[in-house]
């Protein structure tokens, strides 16, 4: 391309770069060079994903979490990294059906795997009805752990539609729909936090696409 | 993390061969727990060998009403099984009890079995007192800040508790581990599997290495098992591990309890059994009166520390509830 929009991520890249190599030559040589090493790491293996349906071959080390190899290889930075440690649901994406925590997981375990991120929902210009539903519900603030909960909340009504039991379903030995209170919703949504405290707007936003998906 | 060798087997003979050939390769199978403990380098496996493309995963029927799950079945599928829902309904409670939707997707049982204590001067390596991380090094937790710690069958070289839901449930079901390794298959009860700290608290189960859990057995209880419950007390209504929790399971016939199973959480190295307490309640009516002689029993000899003292009467508290629960369930499905 001839000309390109600057994006914030790039000026704020290269600003770091050339900011560094400005005061502390030192740093900034050790910076570029380690930089430079990332891509001619050791024991790196062919790992192929298949992301929002389209496939990425990644030559990558062993210990990249899936989190990392979205984020930092393939520039897929909607997945958020909160607490790196499955604690707070920030990066859930969705494998093969099922929401999990990339942040624990390796990407080279999900060769060959369908991962589902929050880029692949909306249709070109058409968002998911779950995006929607956040949206017209104020169902965020600072919105880091919003694509974290808008993949969760999309995974929970599937698994709602095939009547799988909670910790607060009262009769595990009961088959059938689930009785979709609010105490339901939080306990299915306990895996996603929230600093700045929009789970009620959360919780209505998730029950208006459950509703709207069983009439 | 550090840097590690990756292999995948596709097998379960090919998985003990990989594990056999080097003394510090590990077992991945979900790596909700193991992966954490690589971050924080409390874990530093040389290799990780990846079972979880092995076809381990089925929960079927066993002659005589049990029901096998294989090692690879995830949380999230076991809790929602049909024959455990139905036939050992205490498990799947517990299950969901456990971590989040996200961490129920991805952990497997044989990993549940097998994830470490959270005990917080174990998991940062920040603090050098730790035997169970560094053998002969102490135990800061002794005469720290020892609130989510043992009451039960501690040491004075190792106060940690054991962090599972789904264990408190298969101790309660009497629930058999079964391994395959260099030596051969082997079946391991489930009060054998998991350890006291002992003198040699870096130890947490009797598995050796270079054995993989290839699945569970759960056999049939006595009674119909429908009169079970799981109660966990924490600090936040959801996505907490336990201060204290408890598995019941009677068999209840007409106003009195026939015999009974009862395994506390949250309070020792293991799941807690006692079979003292389990033989107070055979053979009494169902009342609160029963349920409270029983615990008292369950926390005979507890020895708490400065900040866990809660634990003692919140067991107790505990137990009595759990029973409650589980009589007033019925045969009601």
């Amino acid at each position: 391309m001839e000309s390109k929009e600057v994006t914030r991520r790039d000026f704020v890249g290269t600003a770091a770069l050339t900011g560094a190599a400005a005061l502390l030559p030192a740093e900034a040589e050790a910076q570029k060079q380690s930089t430079a090493s990332s891509h001619a790491a050791p024991h790196t293996t062919e790992v192929t994903l298949r992301i929002n349906g389209k496939e990425q071959r990644l030559s990558i080390e062993p210990r990249v979490t899936l989190l990392d190899a979205l984020r930092e290889r393939l520039q897929l930075t909607g997945t958020k990294k909160g607490c790196d440690h499955g604690q707070c649901g920030a990066c859930t994406v969705v494998i093969n059906g099922r929401r999990v925590n990339s942040c624990l997981t390796l990407a080279i375990m999900h060769d060959g795997e369908e991962i589902g991120t929050v880029e692949g929902l909306a249709q070109g210009e058409n968002l998911h009805p779950m995006q929607t539903a956040f949206i017209k519900n104020d169902g965020l603030q600072c919105g880091y752990c919003t694509p974290g909960q808008i993949c969760s909340a999309v995974a929970l009504v599937e698994e709602l539609r095939k009547d799988t039991v909670s910790f607060v379903t009262p009769d595990v030995r009961k088959h059938g729909p689930i009785q979709i209170t609010d105490d339901e919703i939080r306990e299915r949504m306990s895996g996603n936090i929230c600093r700045c405290g929009a789970y009620p707007n959360i919780v209505a936003a998730v029950r208006s696409v459950y509703e709207g998906s069983r009439a | 993390m550090r840097p590690f060798e990756y292999s995948r087997a596709n097998d379960v003979p090919g998985a003990v061969k990989l594990l056999g050939a080097d003394p510090k390769a590990r077992f991945i199978g979900g790596g909700t727990n193991l992966i954490d403990l690589m971050k924080y380098q409390v874990e530093q496996p040389a290799r990780l060998v990846d079972i979880s493309r092995i076809p381990l995963n089925k929960i079927e029927e066993l002659p005589n009403g049990g029901v096998r799950i294989g090692a690879l079945a995830r949380n999230a599928d076991m809790a929602n099984d049909p024959l455990v829902r139905q036939r050992f309904p205490v498990l799947s409670e517990a299950l969901l009890a456990g971590a989040s939707p996200q961490l129920r997707n991805l952990a497997t049982a044989g990993g549940n079995l097998m994830q470490r204590t959270r005990c917080y001067y174990f998991y940062d390596p920040g603090f050098s007192q730790c035997n169970k991380r560094t053998p002969g090094s102490g135990c800061a937790a002794l005469d720290g800040i020892n609130r989510i710690h043992a009451i039960l069958g501690a040491s004075s070289d190792c106060i940690a508790t054991n962090p599972s839901d789904m264990s408190v449930a298969l101790a309660a079901l009497a629930a058999v581990v079964r391994v395959e390794g260099p030596k051969g298959a082997r079946e391991i009860p489930f009060d054998n599997f998991h350890r006291l700290p002992g003198t040699t608290p870096h130890i947490d189960t009797n598995l050796q290495h270079g054995e993989l859990i290839t699945s569970i057995d759960l056999p049939a209880v006595p009674g119909s098992g429908q009169n079970f419950s799981y109660i966990k007390v924490r600090d936040r209504n959801s996505y907490a591990f336990a201060l204290v929790s408890a598995a019941v399971v009677l068999e209840v016939d007409g106003n009195q309890i026939k015999s009974a199973r009862v395994a506390l959480g949250g309070v020792a190295h293991k799941p807690w059994r006692t079979a003292e307490a389990e033989a107070a309640l055979a053979g009494k009516p169902l009342n609160e009166r029963t349920y409270s002689e029983a615990a008292a029993i369950a926390l005979n000899g507890a020895k708490p520390f400065e900040h866990n003292r809660f634990k003692v009467e919140l067991a107790k508290r505990t137990i009595v509830r759990a029973c409650a629960t589980a009589a007033a369930r019925g045969k009601q499905a």
